[in-house]
């Protein structure tokens, strides 16, 4: 059943997907090189995704049963007690974040959000009602001057070269 | 006047840079710290609290620090739907959790400190703050996942965390960048600029977990945005991306 529901919530994710790349207007890009790119002041909270989430409300809740499937899963091999726990508030920026975790033979039965930010129901973090509107370009190499590199964390090869890199800016 | 130190710890280099002061006492306490999470928190070590925590230490034995991570990855696997999940083969492994958790705190630290412009990079996770030597917003490089040498994207940040995920054996020591980018999944470079670094690499984690729908999932969260790169070249983002470049 699990893997069902889990096959219906990677089925619905690529019909977001598909729907959110479908609506869009396709934005070619010209990457530009820092030097001609004028200074701008950052802002923490981009308004990007949320001015567009009501263009598109009218296709919301067709994927709603998507990722949500799995509430029942044990973080443990058995050495957790039973009993229900409640965490401690958590700051998570938007807003706290308490649960309460129920532990069955060993297992996590329930997860209980206790307390949630008002201003971003659970549903729409977890299950978007928004499609999302995206912006695509191909990626190019850019010659530009950057202070700090992201990227992930490869192992080997890619590992030795990032330290040699960072060793020799160090 | 700059001060910029790198040291390997947790398998990988890290690296702060702080502007206005030469004193590396602050720096120094924060590697420190981060050999501290590393001796809690290594599934390498075999007397890391972690690995006793997989032979089966008791939840009420746990350190606060334990208990906290392992409360925020279960709030985060809830939160992802599922996508983010510690628990591989029955085997417990938070690593996708604790180094953003750890960059962030360390932040707190410098920032207790009285250092207001630096960054952190940490394995190519990023928190940047205030501004550069310049006065400018710091600039971060997207890296190429077809040529590590190259960037393919420059965002300026300041306040804001940046994580990146792709595909990687961990452990094996065997991946290769080369012949292996082509995952089923088709996603070769996931970057989540996000509030703090702890929120971005738990959502980069999860979000590269979910394959091509990683972007949708990102994009669709107050204060994040997302630059996801595909096989082919393809690079898919959120129209806040454009505001930091």
């Amino acid at each position: 059943m699990k893997k069902v529901i889990l096959g219906l919530g990677v089925l619905g994710i690529y019909a977001v997907y598909s729907l959110g790349v479908r609506h869009q207007r396709p934005v070619i890009l010209k990457p530009s090189s820092l030097s001609n790119v004028p200074a701008k002041t950052i802002a923490t909270g981009s308004n990007g995704s949320a001015n567009n989430s009501s263009q598109s409300s009218s296709n919301s809740g067709s994927t709603s049963s998507g990722g949500s499937g799995s509430s029942s899963t044990s973080t443990s091999n058995g050495a957790y007690q039973d009993g229900t726990y409640v965490g401690s508030a958590a700051n998570a920026y938007y807003g706290n974040v308490q649960v309460s975790v129920s532990i069955s033979g060993g297992r996590i039965t329930d997860v209980k959000f206790l307390q949630y930010p008002n201003t971003h129901p659970t549903s729409v973090y977890i299950n978007s009602q928004a499609i999302p509107y995206l912006k695509q370009e191909t990626i190019q190499s850019q010659n530009a001057n950057v202070q700090i590199i992201s990227g992930a964390t490869f192992t080997s090869e890619a590992f030795i070269q990032s330290l040699q890199s960072a060793l020799s800016k160090a | 006047m700059t001060i910029k130190l790198t040291r390997i710890i947790m398998g990988m280099p890290i690296t702060i840079e702080a502007v206005g002061t030469n004193d590396p006492e602050p720096l120094e306490a924060v590697f420190n710290y981060f050999r501290e999470v590393d001796l809690r928190f290594s599934p390498y070590k075999e007397d890391s609290e972690l690995s006793l925590v997989n032979k089966g230490l008791k939840p009420k034995d746990w350190s606060g620090d334990m208990k906290l991570v392992m409360q925020l990855c279960e709030e985060t696997r809830q939160v992802s739907g599922g996508y983010f999940n510690i628990n591989r083969d029955g085997y417990i492994d938070p690593s996708g959790l604790v180094k953003g958790w750890a960059i962030d705190n360390a932040i707190k630290l410098l920032k207790t400190r009285g250092l207001s412009d630096f960054y952190i990079e940490a394995g190519g996770d990023i928190q940047a703050e205030g501004l550069n030597e310049n006065r400018e917003p710091w600039a971060v490089g997207i890296r190429n996942p077809f040529n590590i040498h190259e960037i393919v994207k420059v965002i300026k940040v300041s306040g804001l965390g940046v994580a990146t995920s792709g595909p990687y054996i961990r452990g094996d020591h065997i991946y290769n960048p080369v012949n292996n980018y082509e995952t089923p999944r088709g996603v070769v470079s996931l970057t989540v600029v996000g509030p703090n670094i702890f929120e971005a690499d738990r959502f980069a984690t999860a979000a590269f977990a979910m394959g091509k729908g990683g972007v949708n999932f990102i994009s669709t969260l107050p204060g994040f945005e997302v630059y996801q790169i595909e096989v082919g070249g393809k690079a898919v983002f959120s129209p806040g991306i454009e505001a930091l470049c």
